[in-house]
């Protein structure tokens, strides 16, 4: 499904990486693993077209994401360093209002539904910029519990989380891989994610 | 697509509404530049007439480049952007709904503000009836003109100079045609062709504009 083959990645003067390839099939959850600074979300981002790899392609299904373009994206779950949520804006709200610029059919019942399950019953209505980092983290974390795109691509999505936290969203990757979706993710954490039938790759950069 | 200019133009209207002390900074300072002309050049009527839709119009326009830097910049800090540009649809059209809720919240109420300011110049009624005309219908264009600045100078330290440096000279178009319908009405010409005109700058501005401003945010992201 998803497949990568030679590429490298120039920050600046650097050569990051180069000649990295895998392919990740339907069920399968790929690790970046890697100390800072080797790379790893800047592969994510290639992964997701935001930055263009200096060399070799990303192919989906077959043809290269640059071509599919929002055919791709109509596929794609991005969640980045930044948790793209608003602090005027309660937990409730930036579901909502992220869905719908996903264009997503997201209704009322199961935001509150996914921020219950993330552990914000009593804050949907707060503006985030009152909640911990760790709550923030929840919220943008909480898109998951509905998410039924097939691509997920998560940087360091354990960041900020308490251990209860962790395990609730390692399952949430377990769920969507068992329901044979893809995820590519890095973390320094050592997280097990329970998958019956699925198989973890691993890729160290650097 | 309708769909999502209306849920892009919710949304920043939202989050102004939760941040209204933007807006009303850039209003006084429209209020405030206006007003000083009066005090510096002096109680002199036909001197004030000749001032007004010049000074009315630049004023305008700095007020604009006033709320232009974070037309972006939240966005860019917070991911949001990120999001934005991996959604399923042309960013153009994201941009095209945040150009015009950036017009909402800024170009509008500087134009229904006018009158009120226009009468310290003593203009007369037909000239501020087509003040607040020519305000809004060239408002949308500096909107549109400015987020294809904002978008180029996004994460750019010192950016917002940078910004007014390259903005200000695209807006002498609107700036012409803005201020001499006004003129043009104080002088006893009709105003029609200065405003047909900006009418044109403003289609132009809307529709072509979110197009590079979308391939700049693309480079920002990059």
């Amino acid at each position: 499904m998803l497949e990568a083959t030679g590429l490298e990645c120039v920050r600046g003067e650097r050569r990051l990486f180069a000649g990295v390839g895998f392919r990740l099939h339907a069920g399968e959850l790929l690790s970046l693993q890697g100390s800072n600074g080797s790379g790893k979300t800047s592969l994510l981002r290639m992964l997701c077209g935001l930055s263009p790899a200096a060399a070799g392609e990303i192919r989906w299904r077959g043809e290269t994401i640059a071509k599919l373009g929002e055919d791709y994206r109509r596929e794609l779950c991005y969640l980045g360093h930044h948790n793209a949520i608003k602090d005027e804006l309660s937990p409730l709200e930036n579901l909502l209002a992220s869905a719908r610029l996903a264009d997503e059919a997201l209704d009322e019942g199961c935001a509150l539904d996914a921020l219950e399950r993330l552990g914000l019953a009593g804050r949907e209505d707060l503006a985030c910029r009152y909640l911990s980092q760790g709550q923030k983290r929840r919220v943008a974390l909480s898109r998951l519990c509905h998410e039924r795109r097939a691509l997920w691509v998560l940087d360091e999505p354990y960041v900020a989380l308490d251990a209860a936290a962790i395990e609730l969203v390692a399952g949430l990757i377990g769920a969507h891989l068992q329901r044979g979706g893809l995820a590519v993710l890095t973390t320094h954490q050592p997280v097990e994610i329970s998958t019956a039938a699925a198989c973890v790759r691993e890729l160290r950069l650097g | 697509m309708l769909k999502l200019i209306v849920a892009v133009v919710a949304r920043d209207l939202h989050l102004a509404m939760r941040r209204r002390a933007d807006i009303v900074s850039a209003l006084f300072f429209f209020i405030i530049v206006v007003s000083l002309f009066p005090l510096g050049v002096g109680p002199e009527p036909a001197l004030l007439r000749q001032l007004a839709p010049g000074v009315l119009w630049v004023a305008a326009l700095l007020a604009t480049m006033l709320s232009l830097p974070r037309l972006f910049a939240d966005d860019y800090r917070d991911g949001t952007l990120e999001q934005l540009a991996l959604a399923p649809q042309p960013l153009g059209l994201i941009v095209l709904g945040k150009v015009i809720a950036h017009w909402l919240v800024s170009g509008l109420p500087l134009a229904l503000l006018a009158p009120v300011l226009g009468l310290q110049f003593d203009l007369s009624r037909d000239a501020l009836w087509v003040l607040t005309g020519s305000l809004l219908l060239g408002t949308p264009a500096l909107s549109g003109i400015g987020a294809i600045g904002a978008a180029l100078t996004l994460g750019v330290r010192g950016g917002g100079v940078l910004l007014s440096l390259l903005v200000l000279p695209l807006y002498i178009p609107v700036l012409i045609f803005g201020a001499g319908a006004v003129d043009a009405t104080v002088t006893g010409l009709g105003a029609q062709a200065h405003l047909s005109l900006l009418a044109a700058l403003t289609l132009c501005g809307v529709f072509f504009a979110p197009w590079p401003t979308a391939a700049a945010l693309r480079i920002a992201l990059e």
